[in-house]
């Protein structure tokens, strides 16, 4: 009994020595996005090599900014709907929403059961995609960049040759990238107005403009930045940041989630022929 | 988003490059059957063609940075001639039979445009539409001909691809005999499932087609076959995987190179579980893992009837470059619960600069609630008649 509480002390002093070194990592790297000189792996042009399947290890999904544990929104799911606490993604407190934005927030908050559109398997956009709690994998040739996301089979093209314009609105929006150092950043554009940030209700409008900023900091962490701008909703652009982590398992593999399928009880249940017709 | 009325002039473009590339003995000349090309030498799944694809005489295939050839960029399938050799036809065609093929495709989109403008019904107008008919029978033998049911969009919102196959094939199951080898029992289920779907047209979602509930697509596969329209496919190439980007309902197969044994049998998936590796300069991808609820290949769309056993079933493909425009994919499909033997199919696809967008499927299905509501206001409409019922 007594050995255990000791080696429970002894690693829990680990754990927070740990947590707090990862801490300081994080908050170097995200004052310093060159990686404190870290140099991994490169392409065959020299690129950073940020192939690999990777995931977010936070509660961003739930609510980008900081909050408590909190009760489900489906009774019958009980602790696996409940909310995880979160520490937060958002940099500088409070998101900047102008006031009328800030009363659809509430009311998509109270209607999220029904408006989120994850809860209906719609392609998450971006950033949400990158911190949903499901893998995707970055596919870097020399040529070319997809990113693709498990959750509903979302996948972007990345055009990393001279900047082009989207003919017209997208779930995924319109990626354009360049190298900033060894810091991969892309330009997103032309998303629809349809998808949220969290499943709290936290939107945008169609005006939503995305830089995102990928920075290997170590063989297993890619640190991620994305800033937002949307004059509609926002009175300034703010950011969000955090680590990704490499799934390093032997059969590491991006599954497929055609969620589609799981849906349509939901979504089109109400329309099933009835016994008696 | 469909991409062909945006760049029309452009494909017409590259339609004429390749037009010259099937004018050229390319696809028609087959270098000797080498046993040793036959991909995982497994002699049971033998493509039917285990020939080693021939490479344009004086042209060298370009490479990637680790030395592999580079499939890399933009292709197409799309095509005019059918998955299924219809009755009667020979196995290859001669220049003259592919331009006739491609003539009746191109007058097929005509015709529709004049029967929608409701100007022509002079007898080549009615020999055009006769033709077009003949078409979409054969569409619909091919299992691509969307709901025969309830008609469908008309020739002018198709992509089938002006263009005939580069090998000069009349199908594109090769064989002498160019049909799906369904067994008995397949053709059974496949007939008792249409003769249910007639009663059930719609039940609900899930007694629909898998096009219709956005969830698989033929253009994906495997084995990957042309679809009515947006037949554009983006390959990504790495040391460690090769990316496929199918166009329709954005799927992506993501295929590893390292020689990794298959995830485990209890998963089961739409695209499958996939594999890869180099046999020279060829691509050999094989993929099992096959879910039972992909519909049977050619039979008529999803609503002829579910594939059963697929775990049974593996498909080899081999993707060869062959020329700079063209990527030869030849496949063997084996699922011993539906196919009496092994078939093999091949499509020399065209390099092509048509851009490939989001196709956002699911997120914007109307139709599969205007189909369960029409179909619900349909009974009520049919019960009001019928007031002592």
């Amino acid at each position: 009994m007594r050995d255990w509480d000791i080696e429970m002390r002894v690693s829990r002093f680990f754990i927070i020595g740990l947590v707090v070194a990862l801490g300081a990592a994080l908050a170097t790297a995200q004052s310093a996005p060159k990686a404190r000189g870290y140099t991994g792996p490169r392409t065959a042009d020299g690129k950073p090599d940020l192939n690999g399947i990777w995931q977010a290890m936070n509660t961003a999904n739930w609510d980008i900014q900081a909050h408590s544990a909190a009760m489900g929104r489906v009774v019958a799911l009980g602790a696996e709907d409940a909310e995880p606490a979160g520490a937060g993604v958002v940099e500088g407190g409070a998101l900047p929403y102008l006031p009328a934005a800030l009363a659809k927030r509430q009311d998509n908050f109270k209607n999220r059961l029904t408006a989120d559109p994850e809860i209906k398997c719609f392609m998450p956009g971006v950033p949400r995609a990158t911190y949903m709690p499901y893998p995707f994998q970055i596919i870097q040739s020399t040529k070319s960049i997809m990113i693709a996301y498990q959750f509903a089979g979302a996948v972007r093209q990345v055009n990393m040759a001279k900047p082009t314009e989207a003919p017209a609105d997208m779930w995924m929006g319109w990626s354009n990238g360049h190298w900033d150092g060894d810091t991969l950043v892309l330009d997103v554009s032309s998303q629809n107005d349809k998808t949220w940030f969290d499943r709290v209700g936290d939107y945008h409008s169609d005006q939503l403009h995305v830089v995102e900023r990928y920075t290997p900091i170590s063989k297993g962490v890619l640190q991620y930045e994305a800033t937002i701008t949307d004059p509609k909703v926002f009175s300034r652009p703010w950011t969000m940041s955090m680590p990704l982590y490499r799934h390093v398992e032997k059969n590491a593999q991006l599954l497929e989630f055609k969620c589609g399928e799981f849906v349509e009880e939901l979504m089109y249940g109400h329309l099933k022929r009835q016994p008696n017709q | 988003m469909t991409a062909r009325l945006y760049t029309r002039s452009l494909t017409a473009a590259i339609a004429l490059g390749a037009l010259m590339i099937g004018l050229s003995p390319l696809g028609a000349v087959q270098a000797p059957t080498s046993p040793a090309t036959t991909p995982a030498a497994r002699p049971s799944t033998a493509p039917q063609t285990a020939t080693k694809p021939a490479v344009k005489a004086g042209w060298r295939v370009p490479r990637t940075p680790d030395g592999k050839p580079d499939f890399q960029g933009l292709w197409t399938n799309a095509t005019v001639i059918p998955l299924e050799r219809p009755k009667g036809a020979k196995e290859f065609l001669t220049v003259e039979e592919m331009a006739a093929a491609e003539k009746r495709g191109n007058r097929d989109e005509e015709a529709d445009t004049d029967a929608e403008r409701g100007t022509a019904d002079d007898a080549a107008a009615q020999a055009s539409r006769a033709a077009r008919e003949e078409r979409r029978q054969e569409r619909v033998a091919a299992g691509n001909a969307g709901d025969a049911a309830t008609g469908n969009y008309n020739a002018i919102w198709w992509q089938l691809g002006k263009r005939a196959l580069a090998n000069h094939r009349s199908s594109i199951i090769v064989g002498a005999d160019g049909r799906l080898p369904h067994t008995a029992e397949a053709e059974r289920q496949l007939a008792e499932t249409r003769e249910w779907v007639k009663e059930h047209p719609a039940d609900s979602a899930d007694g629909r087609d898998n096009i219709e509930r956005c969830l698989a697509w033929i253009s994906s596969g495997p084995p990957m076959l042309p679809t009515f329209y947006n037949n554009t496919y983006q390959i990504i190439q790495t040391p460690h995987y090769v990316g496929i980007l199918v166009e329709m309902i954005h799927d992506l197969r993501i295929i590893p190179l390292d020689r990794q044994p298959h995830v485990d049998a209890a998963v089961q998936q739409w695209m499958g579980d996939s594999r890869a590796h180099w046999d020279g300069d060829t691509l050999v991808v094989e993929t099992t893992n096959l879910n039972s609820k992909r519909n049977f290949i050619g039979g008529g769309g999803g609503r002829s009837g579910l594939a059963p056993n697929n775990d049974r079933m593996r498909v080899v493909e081999q993707f060869t470059r062959t020329a700079p425009d063209i990527l030869l994919y030849q496949f063997t499909v084996e699922n011993p619960a539906i196919y009496s033997h092994p078939w093999s199919g091949e499509i020399p696809m065209r390099a092509t600069k048509e851009p490939l967008y989001e196709y956002a499927c699911h997120e914007g299905n109307y139709a599969l609630v205007d189909i369960l509501a029409g179909a619900r206001a349909e009974e009520k409409a049919a019960a009001a008649k019928q007031p002592y019922k």
